[in-house]
């Protein structure tokens, strides 16, 4: 019965969307807001990429808003994973049965190498971001990668979780001082600034954005220590070994 | 006619319709987080389209185009700033629904929802102390407290 | 141009599908990083470079990651049936 009522919702939510998606103008959008945008980004915020003149100058609070949505979803992982009962049991049996098990001599070292190239790569993503496709959040993914693949090749390696946070908590309040920033020169918050550090370049090179650049190196470093903590939080659950498999499926018999 | 927007608007809405189905159908937990991301990618794609033009070139001004940049057509920047942050958001919420479900998983030692939902009704029932005469630790009660339950789902069904 | 978006439309839907029905985990998994895949190509053909960078990266690389060891942790790593 649950199955048939589901199907039936589904069919016909996608005709109801199908119906409506052919009355859509396909290619030609009126793109009120966009259309001003476009026409007035390169002259008011001087960035060659405009999503990015979008999402930090235009929109710059909805940033604030998704770093915190972002910060939530990292602290109830955090919250969930981090209970005694889940890491305690197994931290000394599994632990040292893992230190053991390294994943071979060419993986570590490759990645061993892998690793600087990608933080460079990382790096040169988020500077970058305001004059090619790219910035914080793609360049901070890459970083959260880099900083993690060390670990995926040594299990049982205990990271310590302050230095992470502690890159999170400037990074975020990084992003906080830059727009109060602005108000010190009687702008509104998170308003791009350009003096004459900042803002002297020509469009499409790298000091052409104002604060532009600092508030994307935020945002990458906030990313990528908020990724890379919930994947080491992941990575610290005990795996279940096949011992454990058949203990639980026999409790479940009983 | 296979024209270009019919492709495109029936991969949207079919992905869609994919994650939700999988989302109202499946039983296991796992998969319908696996479900969840379909959908998110869906509902991404459809509101990509949203933005785009048929003569538009990538919102990103080359140094060629800064002569003429009036003349230039662009796609829509503010839908592609939306889903930007969209994925990254999904991401979080994914790792939250991998981290409850870790829990489930150490607490119940299944991954079945309505196996799930059956020892939750049953633990709560325990907790606020209805319907369970006798002591809730010893392992007979609770196959007794499943068995009635199962035997209830089915004279439902 | 047509015959491009219709291919990587029909791996994209068919992989969808594959993660529902795929009986093996890791398989499943596998499908979902390709739906993300397909989806960043198609971010790219349609003009959004930021889009198709960010799906990339996080959808065929970082959530990959996460549900593999989540899978493994899991107890559902299991590459034979």
């Amino acid at each position: 019965m649950r199955n048939i009522a589901g199907l039936l919702f589904a069919g016909g939510l996608a005709f109801l969307l199908l119906v409506l998606a052919s009355y859509l103008p396909y290619g030609q959008t009126p793109m009120f807001l966009g259309d001003a945008i476009l026409a007035h980004a390169p002259g008011e915020v001087h960035t060659a990429n405009i999503v990015a003149a979008v999402l930090l100058a235009y929109r710059g609070i909805d940033t604030l808003g998704e770093l915190s949505i972002l910060f939530t979803a990292a602290a109830g992982v955090g919250l969930i994973l981090g209970h005694r009962s889940l890491r305690s049991d197994s931290a000394g049996v599994n632990g040292a049965v893992n230190s053991e098990q390294h994943s071979g001599f060419i993986t570590t070292r490759a990645v061993d190498l892998i690793m600087p190239l990608l933080m460079v790569v990382g790096f040169y993503i988020i500077f970058y971001g305001h004059v090619t496709p790219g910035g914080g959040f793609q360049g901070g993914v890459i970083l959260a990668t880099a900083f993690f693949l060390p670990v995926l090749v040594r299990p049982g390696t205990r990271i310590e979780h302050g230095v992470i946070t502690l890159l999170e908590g400037l990074a975020g309040s990084g992003f906080i001082l830059v727009g109060l920033w602005a108000m010190f020169y009687d702008q509104p918050f998170l308003q791009p600034i350009f003096d004459s550090f900042l803002g002297t370049g020509p469009l499409g090179s790298l000091w052409s954005a104002g604060s532009l650049p600092l508030l994307y190196l935020a945002v990458g470093l906030k990313v990528g220590s908020e990724l890379a903590g919930l994947l080491v939080t992941v990575s610290e659950v005990p795996e279940l070994s096949e011992t454990n498999i058949s203990d639980a499926d026999d409790i479940n018999r009983k | 006619m296979p024209a270009i927007e019919v492709v495109l608007y029936s991969g949207a809405i079919g992905l869609s319709i994919i994650g939700l189905t999988g989302l109202l159908l499946l039983n296991n937990v796992f998969r319908m987080l696996l479900a969840l991301v379909i959908l998110e990618s869906g509902v991404n794609l459809l509101l990509i389209l949203s933005g785009f033009r048929l003569a538009g070139v990538a919102p990103v001004i080359l140094p060629e185009q800064l002569s003429n940049l009036s003349a230039i057509v662009m796609n829509d920047p503010v839908p592609q700033a939306l889903v930007l942050t969209a994925i990254v958001i999904g991401v979080g919420v994914q790792a939250l629904g991998l981290a409850m479900i870790l829990r489930i998983k150490a607490q119940y030692g299944t991954l079945n929802m309505l196996k799930i939902r059956e020892q939750l009704e049953f633990d709560l029932a325990v907790q606020s102390g209805v319907a369970t005469p006798v002591s809730a630790h010893s392992p007979v009660s609770l196959a007794s407290g499943r068995e009635r339950q199962l035997s209830n789902h089915k004279d439902e069904q | 141009m047509i015959w491009i978006v219709s291919i990587v439309v029909l791996v994209m839907l068919a992989s969808a599908i594959a993660v529902l029905v795929l009986p093996n985990m890791i398989a499943a998994v596998a499908a979902a990083s390709v739906v993300s895949l397909a989806l960043a190509v198609l971010f790219a053909l349609m003009k959004a470079p930021d889009v198709a960078m960010t799906e990339a990266a996080i959808g065929a690389g970082l959530s990959a990651l996460l549900l593999a060891m989540g899978l493994k942790r899991l107890g559902l790593w299991q590459l034979e049936d």
